[in-house]
């Protein structure tokens, strides 16, 4: 059977061009620039680095303007630049502790050392439509007080010296990497924590929310959550030492989740960790309750056959770039497989016909 | 003299991480105030890659990939062949170049010019800023205070 294959080129040509006339939108309307992308879409920016799992303003910016606001196709733009890029090394652990806090909150301490810290957040905000913003924004200044000079400490170092909250198990072994090997089942919480925290918001946000509801039932408060900057450091060989090789903004949720306790552990609490790039809270809040709900085998609680307990089904659909890719593909030409479909379903319908009209001659 | 070489060290530890974190325009406005670039040749030309991030799960547990970031790096040798090397966040080509030159000189006898006229006010910008933030958080730091009940 004869299928073009060929002819599209001048048809995607023109559709290109339209996309570049469409993305610049009235030329009587200032273009915007990836500077100002940068600077005021910023938690755009954030996501598309979270979730493009690379870190450069600048490129998540760019990636935004060229995908016309399209979050997940800004993402998959970084996403295929980030696999162009020589991989000099792995950092050592970033030091969370050591964060310069713009924002730190507790829901289950009031008083912690450090206070509670709002920094600039939507809470508390009406939601109400600010129309100032539609005419001119201005240039709205920040009131300041004294600085906080030493680093703010964790707010569950508190709780570990009442040996009443699960600790971490410390280790130094070199974690997986999802970029270098094809993830296998089961898994591991090193390379569940990095499939979480490069995965889609929407989703992480609907499985962390089904944990809410009772599919996993394991009732989270937020312990602590930070944001700000933190210094990167990694081993230079020609140095022979390690150096801060710059700097990243973080936004670290660790949720605090009561535990009843099992054969090998008294009652105690235990935790949800969420890690994510930029700032960007609402992913490491939902990161963590899933991370939770992930590690139900290790603490040894039942497996309700929630889904959120599903480490297979949660982490093979957190990625928006394979989830894209393999949805969108149905849209491209397929007139092949469709014409033999379409000749099955043909003969399928003859030999029905034809069962059924010699009855209807007998009768 | 163990002593002296690990004060160095700490001293060039912290000069690197300065130039690594510093904005671009800063240090680039101070290095080209400051004199002629020196004669230098390649050891290793700027070239932009990236180096994956880790963290820890709950902070203080088994380590973890958490995604990459952009780092520029390259590497000098001077005429009288001190080497410096260069390590930026970021896609800056001239920005890892500045910082191997500057690493190169502050091995040298122009070490205090340097400082004085590159490193000191890029330390101080660098500074002014976290403390700008810092001093923006610490206004919206919750001064909790109790109501008195009336319940008698």
């Amino acid at each position: 059977m004869y299928v073009a294959v060929k002819g599209g080129e001048k048809a995607i040509e023109n559709a290109h061009a339209w996309l570049a006339e469409e993305r610049r939108g009235a030329p009587d309307v200032a273009e915007l620039s990836v500077a100002q992308i940068r600077e005021q879409l910023s938690l755009s920016v954030n996501r598309v680095m979270a979730e493009g799992s690379l870190y450069d303003p600048d490129l998540a910016a760019l990636a935004i303007k060229q995908a016309r606001g399209d979050l997940i196709e800004a993402i998959f733009l970084i996403r295929a630049y980030r696999t162009t890029l020589p991989r000099f090394g792995y950092t050592n652990p970033v030091a969370t502790g050591n964060m310069a806090c713009d924002r730190r909150i507790s829901a289950t301490f009031k008083d912690a050392p450090g206070g509670q810290v709002l920094g600039p957040t939507f809470d508390y905000t009406h939601r109400l439509l600010n129309f100032k913003l539609a005419a001119e924004g201005g240039d709205p200044i920040a009131p300041e007080a004294a600085p906080r000079t030493e680093p703010t400490p964790h707010i569950t170092e508190f709780l570990k010296g009442e040996d009443i909250i699960q600790d971490e198990p410390t280790s130094d072994e070199t974690p997986g990497d999802l970029t270098r090997e094809p993830m296998e089942f089961p898994s591991t919480r090193p390379l569940r924590l990095q499939s979480l925290t490069r995965g889609d918001e929407g989703f992480v946000l609907g499985m962390a929310y089904s944990t809410q509801r009772g599919y996993a039932r394991n009732h989270a408060f937020v312990g602590e959550l930070r944001i700000g900057k933190v210094a990167v450091e990694m081993d230079i060989t020609e140095l022979g030492f390690a150096i801060e090789i710059g700097e990243v903004e973080l936004t670290e949720c660790e949720t605090v989740n009561q535990f009843k306790g099992s054969k090998t552990e008294p009652p105690q609490f235990t935790r949800g960790y969420g890690l994510v790039f930029g700032q960007s809270e609402r992913k490491s809040i939902a990161m963590a309750l899933v991370d939770r709900a992930l590690r139900w085998e290790e603490l040894g609680e039942d497996n309700l056959g929630a889904p959120a307990q599903d480490e297979e089904f949660v982490l093979s659909h957190a990625d928006n770039i394979q989830a894209t890719g393999f949805l969108e593909h149905i849209k491209l030409p397929h007139y092949v497989d469709f014409q033999s479909e379409l000749e099955l379903v043909r003969k399928l319908r003859r030999e029905a016909e034809e069962r059924i009209t010699p009855k209807e001659a007998a009768e | 003299m163990t002593e002296l070489s690990e004060i160095n060290t700490e001293a060039r530890r912290a000069r690197m991480g300065l130039l690594a974190r510093a904005p671009e325009d800063a240090l680039m406005a101070l290095w080209q105030k400051y004199a002629t670039p020196p004669r230098f040749e390649w050891l290793r030309r700027p070239e932009i890659g990236g180096v994956m991030v880790r963290g820890r799960a709950g902070a203080t547990g088994a380590p973890f990939n958490l995604g990459e970031m952009t780092v520029t790096r390259c590497s000098v040798v001077l005429e009288d062949g001190t080497v410096g090397h260069g390590y930026v966040q970021g896609r800056s080509k001239p920005k890892s170049e500045a910082a191997a030159l500057i690493d190169a000189l502050m091995q040298t006898a122009a070490a205090d010019e340097v400082r004085a006229q590159v490193i000191a006010p890029l330390s101080e910008r660098v500074q002014a800023d976290h403390t700008r933030r810092a001093a923006k958080a610490a206004a919206t730091k919750v001064e909790f205070f109790t109501l008195v009940r009336g319940e008698d």
